[in-house]
């Protein structure tokens, strides 16, 4: 499966420790930003109860889910132990200050939609 | 809206704006204000605006902060009310709006000793007499109801609002962050607090000059602050839409 990678953006779009939304057809996709501007993409979905994971707080290299506080690790979409599901991740990179984002998911995570 | 009250004009500007951004549903809260929901992250910027220009400020329900100063409506309108409960309460909720605090804080101001205003489950609650004020603290009506300790009796709205300031420094300078005042009270004790507070005159007035020292520059609304800049306006919409 080949990506298509999208331009959606500046780094400096996305404020650090937060996230901004790509709206796509099949659903939201949140771009996050860390602290040490690492970028992330995650389904906007907690595989919890499908709250909005763009809306968290990121701390290190995860996000908690603003409705219920469940950890979502960023590089894999799982969620942190004694939790269990995932938000599915979607291929992202940097050129320079130039996002770049696939809406292809990665594989691995069932919750793709 | 100030203490619970509010005037027909303001209530006209919260219809406007329900109706031009089609809110869902229109909710009056526990702490005496409207709620308005099912608006999307991206209509944010334009409502916030919009209610700031007509003289709002945003209620900090979602801080560890003062929420509200609910009241009764006291001896201007009820004939049983020893005090003018109403002002008293907008008073204090002007004070110590924007006041970070390590949980939730909620006042109210009770014009007589029915405690229409249930302030006897508050943080902080006024209870009106005919000789002046009760101050009742370490009350929560939440998961675990605990009603207030008695903690003084004054004379004067100022001695009140002396009292509100000092008794919020304290819990700012020495509670656990997400201590409410009542697991804190009965961690450090009442005497403890009454010691720093009510017997200790000079530490009273230098708590309650910390506090109010802080909100000068502590009274800042995030909302209207995003209202008014339009960086931060730009975040709450979509990085990008993708048509495809």
């Amino acid at each position: 499966m080949s990506n298509d990678w999208i331009e959606v953006g500046s780094i400096d779009d996305i404020p650090r420790r937060g996230a901004r939304v790509v709206r796509t057809a099949e659903g939201d996709i949140a771009v996050f930003r860390t602290a040490e501007d690492r970028i992330f993409a995650l389904r906007d979905k907690c595989p919890h109860k499908g709250g909005p994971l763009s809306q968290g707080i990121v701390h290190g290299t995860k996000v908690a889910c603003p409705l219920h506080d469940w950890k979502i690790q960023l590089d894999t979409g799982e969620a942190v132990a004694p939790d269990e599901g995932c938000a599915a991740t979607f291929p992202v990179r940097l050129d320079g200050q130039t996002i770049y984002l696939s809406v292809q998911p990665d594989a691995g995570c069932p919750n793709r939609g | 809206m100030w203490g619970g009250g509010t005037r027909p004009a303001e209530l006209k500007k919260i219809a406007e704006v329900a109706e031009k951004y089609g809110v869902k549903y229109v909710h009056v809260t526990g702490g005496q204000r409207i709620g308005l929901y099912g608006l999307k992250k991206e209509q944010l910027p334009g409502i916030c605006k919009y209610l700031e220009e007509a003289g709002f400020v945003s209620g900090h329900a979602y801080g560890k902060a003062l929420r509200t100063v609910k009241t009764c409506v006291g001896k201007e309108w009820c004939r049983f009310g020893t005090q003018d409960s109403t002002h008293l309460g907008m008073t204090m909720e002007k004070l110590t709006w924007g006041s970070w605090t390590p949980h939730k804080f909620k006042m109210a101001v009770s014009g007589c000793p029915r405690n229409c205003a249930e302030a006897t489950i508050k943080d902080l609650g006024v209870v009106c007499v005919d000789s002046g004020y009760e101050i009742h603290v370490g009350g929560n009506g939440g998961v675990k109801v605990r009603a207030t300790d008695f903690l003084v009796h004054v004379k004067s709205e100022e001695e009140v609002l002396e009292y509100v300031a000092a008794f919020m420094q304290l819990y700012r300078e020495n509670a656990h962050y997400l201590e409410r005042t009542a697991p804190w009270i009965e961690r450090v004790g009442l005497a403890w607090v009454k010691e720093q507070v009510v017997e200790d005159e000079d530490r009273r007035k230098a708590l309650a000059e910390r506090f109010r020292e802080a909100q000068k520059y502590a009274q800042q609304d995030p909302w209207k602050e995003m209202a008014e800049n339009e960086a931060k306006r730009v975040e709450f919409q979509p990085l990008k839409v993708v048509t495809s």
